[in-house]
């Protein structure tokens, strides 16, 4: 076993306190060992009400942290108070479950707070070969320091909280290797959505995902985090990328970093964070990154996909189960079997989200709108992925660009990712997001997402539909 | 939480791929701090329309399907957000298994805290299943104690996890089950974070 090992069974392996099935392999129940968790208002009141139900504490509550994102408002002042009643009870919940069991939590005034996955790594509090489980499936984000991250539900929170440990079935493997490099115009969004695309909104289910090759390896660790990020919209539980250079760069000089007289001892246990040269997968899926192009959903899940230069497909000549959800989507989406996606009017553009709204995405959409404006009848509004974020961006002058072109820009939050806030679709109206889910109703009840990447969010705020950046020049 | 032995009922078909959670329990439900009236939340965007008037074609609205107790559903039942949520509110619907072929992964870890059996079949055992429910409403049982699906014309057998099983017929405290461990945990803890020091430090 040894020595054939994958990054993420070295990693479980190390994390865990007892084998409870005494299975090898994929199928192992056991208890797992939880570095760190980050909690959010909205899934976790139930699980500090079953701790006090039980009279249990919380094990170590120094590894948990707080942050206030999913119900909050993004309006551009801050104001702590809700006028939603539901919003100003998780929240204010929140705070007295903090207070109570001692978890630092980030409220929404505080300089810190943030998308809670956004936040993690902005604080430095990610580092590699950790186990992170939280209440929320994308925490397959932290996949991009080269650690084990996925979402729980709240049962699962509460048992986090009281033990420190999860009980735990050990993934398979698989690997998704990418050759060659991305073009220009094309980035990590457009990469993930294609292998999406490819093997299915579960054609990683039951895995954990590796990424491997050269245009995981030149790419910038926020760009690793989209992709990890969205791994969970193909079904991989976990997603994971070797930890390198690039992550220890990024990880230096943020509030809660590795104290530097730790580094070196630290670094010489990271040294081993590799898969094996011979190490075995259970599945393996291959992709040229030279032949992906920028990528829009048509549908109303993240495998409905095309290239921004093709056409809405006819579903009389898809198969079974395809055919009939192609048929549900279209009609869900009002759009027309075989029309150009690049014909597709859109109402609203939206720049935020755990996926999508890190200072590189940011500065990826100024580009694309330096010296354009939003297009007649379109609302656009960006909301930095953290307060964090948006401070950095105002540095550089983003917000300026943004708000020259027609955009609003707002303080930070989930937002209309999944629009548990006021930040809502209406019924029928269409938007371009560089978000990760096209669900229906998901950023508001009768409402239609377009998936994209958040330069091409911008090309299609300024076009006022569907847009290939690539016609924009402004490209990286 | 209600223990599963032998269960009968009524399953209702849902076999769109790819249901997530958003449609089961849609957001405007999750603004609570308790658990409680999420039944009203269960697919409520399937279930009404925008005056909030049921659906007369959607299945759990017909009233032969009245107190329907499963659903057979297609594959990737579950997807997208971890909530909860959608697994107490078809708990409190009064949904107590799901057969299928394929669930998402945090979806089912949720059903299994929740003492919502999850049956994985393969695509064409399921087949004649779903093809009599959709033909009309399907009288069913379930019998977790042998692992038995039985229903007019058919009888099949379902392999479950057995600690999996054991719960759902049992209704164990899992916490309290993890901190009989409590030991082991803490020599595992200062073996790794002695390892480790800079994550003891906060």
């Amino acid at each position: 076993m040894a020595g054939r090992r994958t990054l993420y069974d070295k990693i479980i392996d190390r994390h865990k306190v007892m084998s409870i099935n005494h299975v090898r392999g994929p199928g192992e129940s056991l208890l797992l060992y939880v570095d760190r968790t980050v909690l959010n208002e909205y899934t976790s009141p139930q699980a500090f009400s079953g701790l006090r139900g039980a009279g249990r504490g919380v094990w170590r509550p120094e590894t948990a942290l707080g942050v206030i994102d999913h119900v909050n408002s993004t309006a551009p002042v801050r104001d702590n108070r809700s006028a939603d009643r539901g919003a100003a009870r998780q929240m204010a919940y929140f705070i007295e479950n903090g207070r109570e069991f001692g978890i630092e939590i980030y409220d929404v005034l505080h300089p810190l707070q943030g998308i809670e996955h956004v936040v993690l790594p902005d604080i430095g509090w990610v580092t590699p070969g950790l186990v992170i489980a939280a209440g929320d499936s994308h925490t397959t984000t932290y996949g991009a320091f080269g650690s084990v991250g996925f979402g729980i539900g709240t049962s699962d929170i509460e048992h986090l909280l009281a033990t420190q440990c999860l009980v735990y079935h050990r993934l398979k493997t698989m690997r998704a290797g990418v050759d060659g490099l991305l073009a220009p115009g094309v980035t990590a969004k457009d990469l993930i959505m294609a292998l999406i695309r490819r093997i299915g909104a579960s054609g990683a289910s039951g895995h954990a995902l590796e990424f491997t090759g050269e245009a995981i390896s030149a790419m910038g660790v926020e760009e690793r985090m989209t992709i990890c990020n969205m791994a969970v919209e193909c079904g991989a539980r976990v997603a994971l990328v070797e930890p390198d250079a690039k992550v220890r760069t990024y990880m230096a000089g943020r509030p809660r970093s590795i104290a530097p007289h730790h580094l070196d001892r630290a670094a010489a246990l990271w040294a081993d964070l590799r898969s094996d040269a011979d190490a075995r997968f259970d599945a393996e899926v291959r992709l040229d990154a030279a032949t992906v192009a920028p990528m829009v959903t048509w549908g109303t899940s993240p495998d409905q996909a095309a290239t921004i230069d093709g056409h809405v497909p006819d579903p009389g000549s898809l198969r079974g189960a395809e055919a009939s959800a192609a048929r549900q989507a279209i009609d869900y989406m009002g759009l027309v079997p075989g029309m150009a996606l690049a014909d597709i009017r859109v109402d609203r553009a939206f720049i935020g989200s755990c996926t999508n709204a890190r200072l590189s995405d940011l500065r990826d959409a100024a580009r694309v709108l330096k010296g354009r404006k939003v297009a007649d009848g379109v609302r656009a509004i960006v909301s930095p992925g953290s307060s964090t974020v948006r401070r950095e961006a105002e540095a550089e002058g983003l917000d300026r660009i943004f708000i020259a072109a027609g955009f609003e820009w707002r303080q930070s939050g989930c937002s209309m990712c999944l629009a548990m806030n006021d930040d809502v679709l209406a019924p029928g109206e269409r938007c371009a997001s560089s978000t990760n889910r096209n669900f229906e109703g998901r950023q508001g009840s009768g409402g239609r997402t377009h998936l994209m990447s958040p330069a091409m969010v911008a090309a299609a705020a300024v076009r006022g539909r569907l847009a290939d950046v690539r016609d924009f020049g402004a490209v990286r | 939480m209600t223990v599963f032995e032998v269960v009968d009922g009524i399953a209702a078909a849902m076999p769109a791929a790819n249901i997530d959670t958003d449609v089961i329990m849609p957001k405007v439900f999750l603004k609570g701090i308790d658990r409680s009236g999420l039944a009203a939340g269960l697919f409520h965007d399937l279930r009404f329309d925008d005056q909030g008037r049921p659906r007369p074609d959607f299945v759990l609205n017909r009233p032969d399907h009245a107190g329907a107790r499963f659903l057979l559903v297609g594959p990737n039942f579950g997807c997208g957000s971890s909530r909860e949520h959608a697994v107490w509110g078809l708990r409190q619907f009064g949904i107590r298994a799901l057969i299928g072929t394929s669930f998402a992964g945090i979806f089912a870890d949720n059903a299994a805290n929740n003492g919502l059996l999850l049956v994985s079949l393969a695509p064409d055992r399921l087949m004649p299943l779903m093809a009599a429910a959709e033909a009309g409403p399907l009288s069913l049982e379930i019998d977790l104690t042998d692992q038995h699906i039985r229903y007019p014309g058919g009888d099949l057998h379902f392999e479950v996890d057995e600690r999996l099983r054991h719960s759902l017929m049992s209704g164990l405290d899992r916490i309290g089950e993890t901190l009989t461990h409590a030991e082991r945990i803490r020599a595992f803890e200062r073996d790794y974070l002695g390892e480790r020091p800079w994550l003891a430090e906060r």
